[in-house]
C-alpha cells in the first residue's frame, strides 16, 4: 500500500494519505451528511478538492507553519476538512470541545497561541469573540454556518466558503508555496493536538505525530480488518482522540466513509439511516438503549413479550457462541436463523445496529449484561482499552476471544509492561511524543526508553491472557496481608444490579472486606410494590429483611465471581450492611457528578465502620443530614449488619 | 396614500426601517353591544418588530383578526402596500402575503411535523388536483422545491428531530415553533402572531425571541406581535402599540412607551383585577 505516489516514496502523512485515496477510490464516498433532510456526499476526489481550496485558503490568510488552528463545532465535513487542509501546509490541527464555556476555552486557546480558529456556527463565534480580546495573537475566525452573523463586525471573520473561493481564486500565486509546505513536513511533524480533559489541574496539550497517527491506524484497522467499503457514523466530539481516530485516522488508511448526522439530536435516526459497519460508543450509550427498548417492550401486549422474552433467553445462550466460532447444535442454528428474521434483525434494524460488522465499547467498565444482550443479537461488540497520549489503541479484543470483564490483549505493535505496583505500562510507534509546553509531565509519564504510564492498574489474566483493567492506582489500596484492594472493581460489580444505587466497599490497610449498600428507591420500590411488601420510609425498606436477603444474594454472587480472580480475591466481601439514607451530594458524601468520596464517609460514618470491623450484629446510630434548603436535622435507626458468604480462590481455579 | 410610506424611521438600535407596509386608519369593531375596537389607527413599517399589548379584553386579537381580514370592522380603512383593502376572505389575504399564528394552537395534530409545515405552502402551488394526482411532471418538481423550501424552514427552526413526528405528541413549546414554521413556510411579507410566548418557559421564551428576530433579520420579514411579557416586549420590539379598552393609549419606541404616564397607569401599575 506504501507505493510510491506522484514521486513521493512514501505515504506517512495524513495529506499524502488524502492524495492516495483520491486517486485510489476517487469515486467511492469518503464524507456525507444530513442537511435539510437529504444525504448529501463527497467522494474521495471530491473531499480532496474541498481541502486543497482550503489550504490555498489558508495560505492565502497567511497560516504559517507550525500555527494552531483551532477547530470548534459539532461533526461536520467542513470540520474535518479544516484539519487536513491545516496539516497540509503545516499548520497543526487543535480541535476543541464545542460545549465548552468561553472560560474553559480560553486556557487551550491561550495555551497553543492560537492564530486561527475554524468555528461552526454562532454559538462558537461569539464565545470567540467574548475571549478575543485576551487573545493577543488570534487574526482570523473561519464560521461554516453565518446565520445570525449578518450584523456582525467582518474585519476578523471570513465564512469558509469565501476562504475556500479566495483560495481557488489565487491557485497560481499559491501553488509554488503550497508545493513546498506540503513536501516539507513528514512523519515526524505534529499531525494534531489534543488536550486531555484533566480531572486534576489543567488540561494537557498531547502532541501525536503523523507517524504516531498513522502507526495505530494501520495497526487498528488492520486488527479488525477495516475495509474501504466500511462505514461510521461521526457523533463523538472531534475534540477526542477517538473520533480523530475512528473519523480521521482509520478512515484515511483504510478509506471508508464518514457520515455526520444532521445535529446531535437526530443521531439515533441518521444511525439508522446509515447503518454504519464500523461502531464505537460509550457503555451507557449501550446502557441508555437497552433500556429504552426494555421499557417499550414493557407497554406491547403480552404475547408480543412473551416471543421477545423467549427469544431473548434463546440469544442469550446462542449468540455469543455464532459470534465465536463454536459449535451449536442444528436445531439451534435453525432456531437462531428463525428468531433472527423475526425478532433479531428487525430489532438491530431499529437500533441503526444491522449492519455493524465491528463495535467497540471503552472508556468504563460495562455491565455483562448489557453486553451479552447486544452480542446475543449477533453484534459484534467489542471492548478496547486505550488513552490519548495511545493514539486510542493499547489493548484491544479480538473476534472470539470477547469477555465482558477484560480489555483484550494488546494492539498489534503496542508492548505492555506491569509494574510491581500493578500500574500498566506501554510503549508503541502510537505512543504521543510529548504534552505540549509541558516537559515536566512528559518527563513523568513517559520514561527515555519510551515506556508510557497510564495511571491504571490492570494485571493479565492468566485464564485468556487479556489486560484487565482494575482502577486508578492511586485508588487501589493494598490490604493488611498485602494483596490488592481494588475498590471501584468490587463496586462496579455491585452497582450493575439495578437494586444497588451506591456502594462503597471498605478494606485499605485491613484484613477483611466490607461494604455500605445503598439501594435504589425506585428499583426496590418497584420490587417491593410486586411483592407486596409494605414501606413507609426509604429507612424501613433499608432495612426490609427481605431486601437485605436479596442484597446478600447479590452480593454473594459477586463475591463468587471475584473469586475466581486469584489475584483479587481478598477483595470479597465478608460483612455488609444497608444504610438509612440515600448518599448525597448535599451531605457531602458523593461529589456532583456523583463519585463516592470514600474518606469522607469513613469518618463521617466512623460507628458503623466499627461496627463492620468488630463483629456485631446490628448497632444503633444517628445520622446527620442537611435538607434541600440548607436545613440540618438528624435521622437515627438501628442497622443489620449481615456477613456474607464467601468463596475460597483455590477450589475454583482448577 | 399617506405620506409617511416614503419616509424611513430610525429604531432605537439604530436600525432603519422601511416605508410603512400596512395602515389602519380609524378601524372601529363592534360585536353586537359591546366595541371591541374604538377609533384605532397605527401603521406598521417594513422589516420592523411591531408588539401591539395590553391588558386582557383589550382588544389586541381582534385587531389583528382585523389585520389578517377575520373580522371586518364596522367603520375603517385597511391599506396594505399603498392599496385601500376592500373586505376579503382570510385565505384571500393569505395570498397577499400575511401569515399568521394563534393563540391556541392550530395545527393539524395528527399530521406530522413537515406536513403541517407543508401546508404552509398552499399559497406557492397552482398545479391542479389532476396534476397533483398524476404528480408525474409539474406536480414532482414544485413538490421538490416546496420540500426544500420546507426543509429551510426545519433547519433554521431546528426542529430535525421532530421532522416526521406527529405534532399532537409533541410538546407545548415545540407545537408553537412548528406554528410558526407553518406561518415562515407562506413567505409572507407581514407576520402575525398571536401571543407566541404564552404559556412558556423562561427557556422556551428565549429561543422563541431569538427565532423571531432571526425570522425579522434573515428573511427581512416584518413581524406583527402580540404579547404579554412585558420585558420580552421591550427586548424585541421596534415600536410598540399600547390597547386598552378598545383604545390605543400609546404609540411609540419601547422607551418612548416606558415613559408614557398614560400606560404606565393602565397597563403597567394600575391593576385591572
Amino acid at each position: 500500500m506504501n507505493s510510491s505516489f506522484r514521486g513521493q516514496l512514501v505515504v506517512d502523512t495524513l495529506p499524502k494519505l488524502l492524495n492516495r485515496n483520491a486517486s485510489q477510490f476517487s469515486n467511492s464516498p469518503a464524507y456525507r451528511v444530513k442537511e435539510f433532510g437529504i444525504w448529501r456526499s463527497w467522494s474521495w476526489s471530491q473531499a480532496r478538492d474541498e481541502i486543497n481550496a482550503f489550504s490555498l485558503g489558508l495560505l492565502d490568510c497567511g497560516v504559517d507553519q507550525g500555527d494552531h488552528v483551532a477547530i470548534i463545532g459539532s461533526n461536520r465535513p467542513e470540520l474535518y476538512w479544516s484539519m487536513v487542509a491545516a496539516q497540509s501546509i503545516g499548520a497543526i490541527p487543535v480541535p476543541v470541545y464545542q460545549d465548552a464555556v468561553p472560560e474553559e476555552m480560553i486556557y487551550i486557546l491561550e495555551h497553543c497561541n492560537v492564530r486561527f480558529i475554524v468555528a461552526e456556527d454562532q454559538e462558537q463565534v461569539d464565545k470567540v469573540i467574548e475571549l478575543s480580546t485576551r487573545l493577543k495573537r488570534l487574526e482570523q475566525t473561519i464560521f461554516l454556518d453565518p446565520r445570525g452573523m449578518r450584523k456582525y463586525e467582518k474585519s476578523k471573520l471570513t465564512s469558509f466558503a469565501d476562504v475556500q473561493s479566495a483560495g481557488r481564486k489565487n491557485e497560481k500565486k499559491l501553488s509554488i508555496l503550497y508545493k513546498k509546505r506540503f513536501q516539507n513536513h513528514s512523519s515526524v511533524d505534529t499531525c494534531v493536538m489534543l488536550y486531555t480533559s484533566g480531572t486534576t489541574g489543567k488540561p494537557k496539550g498531547v502532541v501525536l505525530s503523523h507517524k504516531n497517527i498513522l502507526a495505530a491506524s494501520k495497526a487498528s484497522s488492520e486488527f479488525d480488518n477495516l475495509r474501504h467499503d466500511d462505514s461510521v457514523l461521526a457523533y463523538l466530539p472531534m475534540a477526542w482522540v477517538g473520533d480523530f481516530i475512528f473519523s480521521i485516522g482509520q478512515a484515511y488508511w483504510t478509506g471508508f466513509c464518514v457520515a455526520c448526522p444532521e445535529s446531535a439530536e437526530t443521531m439515533q435516526t441518521d444511525l439508522r439511516e446509515i447503518g454504519p459497519s464500523y461502531f464505537f460508543a460509550p457503555p451507557r450509550y449501550f446502557e441508555g438503549l437497552l433500556t429504552s427498548v426494555m421499557i417499550r417492550m414493557e407497554d406491547a401486549s403480552s404475547i408480543k413479550r412473551k416471543v421477545f422474552n423467549h427469544m431473548m433467553e434463546f440469544a442469550k445462550k446462542v449468540g455469543p457462541k455464532i459470534l465465536d466460532n463454536k459449535p451449536i447444535s442444528f436445531y439451534e442454528r435453525g432456531k437462531y436463523i428463525f428468531a433472527n428474521f423475526i425478532l433479531y434483525s428487525p430489532l438491530k434494524d431499529t437500533l441503526g445496529l444491522r449492519n455493524v460488522r465491528v463495535g467497540y465499547t471503552a472508556g468504563e467498565a460495562i455491565g455483562p449484561e448489557i453486553f451479552d444482550f447486544y452480542r446475543s443479537l449477533g453484534i459484534n461488540l467489542k471492548q478496547l482499552y486505550g488513552q490519548t497520549e495511545a493514539a486510542v489503541f493499547i489493548t484491544q479484543q479480538p473476534d472470539g476471544e470477547v469477555r465482558s470483564d477484560t480489555v483484550g490483549v494488546a494492539t498489534p505493535g503496542v508492548e505492555l509492561k506491569i509494574d510491581e505496583s500493578g500500574e500498566v505500562f506501554y510503549r508503541s510507534d502510537s505512543s504521543f511524543v510529548e504534552y505540549y509546553k509541558n516537559p515536566k509531565s512528559t518527563k513523568s509519564t513517559k520514561n527515555k526508553e519510551g515506556w508510557v504510564a497510564t495511571g491504571d492498574a490492570g494485571f493479565i489474566d492468566t485464564s485468556s491472557n487479556h489486560l484487565r483493567i482494575i482502577d486508578r492506582v492511586k485508588d487501589v489500596g493494598k490490604m493488611s496481608d498485602g494483596s490488592f484492594f481494588a475498590p471501584k472493581y468490587v463496586e462496579n460489580k455491585l452497582k450493575f444490579y439495578p437494586t444497588i444505587l451506591e456502594a462503597v466497599v471498605l478494606g485499605d490497610k485491613r484484613d477483611i472486606c466490607t461494604a455500605f449498600i445503598n439501594i435504589d428507591l425506585t428499583a426496590v420500590g418497584n420490587w417491593a410494590e410486586r411483592n407486596n411488601i409494605a414501606y413507609s420510609s426509604y429507612q424501613e425498606l433499608a432495612a426490609h429483611d427481605q431486601v437485605y436477603d436479596m442484597i446478600a444474594r447479590y452480593i454473594k454472587e459477586v463475591n463468587l465471581s471475584i473469586s475466581k480472580d486469584k489475584m483479587l480475591s481478598s477483595c470479597q466481601i465478608r460483612r455488609f450492611l444497608v444504610l438509612h439514607k440515600e448518599l448525597d451530594a448535599d451531605d457531602g458524601e458523593i461529589t456532583r457528578t456523583r463519585k463516592v468520596r470514600r474518606g469522607f464517609i469513613e469518618e463521617k460514618y466512623a460507628d458503623l465502620v466499627k461496627a463492620l470491623y468488630n463483629g456485631a450484629s446490628q448497632i444503633e446510630t444517628k445520622t446527620e443530614v442537611t435538607y434541600e434548603d440548607g436545613r440540618k436535622g438528624h435521622i437515627s435507626a438501628t442497622l443489620e449488619i449481615r456477613d456474607a458468604e464467601v468463596f475460597n480462590p483455590e477450589l475454583e481455579v482448577a | 396614500m399617506s405620506l409617511k410610506a416614503v419616509e424611513t424611521f430610525v429604531t432605537e438600535d439604530g436600525r432603519s426601517i422601511g416605508p410603512v407596509i400596512l395602515e389602519v386608519k380609524d378601524i372601529t369593531l363592534k360585536f353586537g353591544g359591546v366595541t371591541a375596537i374604538q377609533n384605532i389607527s397605527f401603521d406598521i413599517r417594513g422589516g420592523e418588530v411591531r408588539a401591539i399589548i395590553g391588558p386582557n379584553g383589550a382588544g389586541k386579537s381582534s385587531m389583528l383578526n382585523v389585520i389578517n381580514g377575520f373580522y371586518h370592522p364596522q367603520e375603517g380603512e385597511v391599506w396594505f402596500k399603498n392599496e385601500l383593502r376592500a373586505p376579503m376572505k382570510p385565505y384571500q389575504i393569505a395570498y397577499q402575503g400575511i401569515a399568521r399564528t394563534f393563540q391556541n394552537i392550530a395545527l393539524f395534530k395528527g399530521m406530522s411535523t413537515l406536513d403541517n409545515i407543508m401546508t404552509g405552502r398552499f399559497t406557492h402551488m397552482s398545479s391542479g388536483i389532476f396534476a397533483q394526482a398524476w404528480w408525474k411532471g409539474a406536480a414532482e418538481k414544485e413538490e421538490f422545491s416546496n420540500r426544500e423550501k420546507v426543509e429551510q424552514i426545519i433547519d433554521f427552526l431546528e426542529i430535525q428531530k421532530i421532522r416526521k413526528t406527529e405534532v399532537g405528541r409533541l410538546p407545548y413549546g415545540l407545537q408553537k415553533r412548528v406554528e410558526l414554521g407553518r406561518a415562515l413556510a407562506a413567505e409572507p411579507r407581514l407576520l402575525l402572531l398571536d401571543e407566541p410566548m404564552a404559556g412558556m418557559n423562561v427557556e422556551e421564551k428565549e429561543d422563541m425571541s431569538r427565532f423571531i428576530l432571526d425570522v425579522n433579520e434573515e428573511f427581512g420579514t416584518t413581524v406583527a406581535l402580540i404579547e404579554h411579557d412585558m420585558g420580552v416586549v421591550m427586548d424585541i420590539a421596534d415600536r410598540v402599540v399600547v390597547m386598552d379598552y378598545g383604545k390605543k393609549i400609546g404609540d411609540g419606541t419601547p422607551e418612548e412607551i416606558r415613559k408614557n404616564q398614560v400606560v404606565i397607569d393602565a397597563y403597567l401599575g394600575i391593576s385591572h383585577d
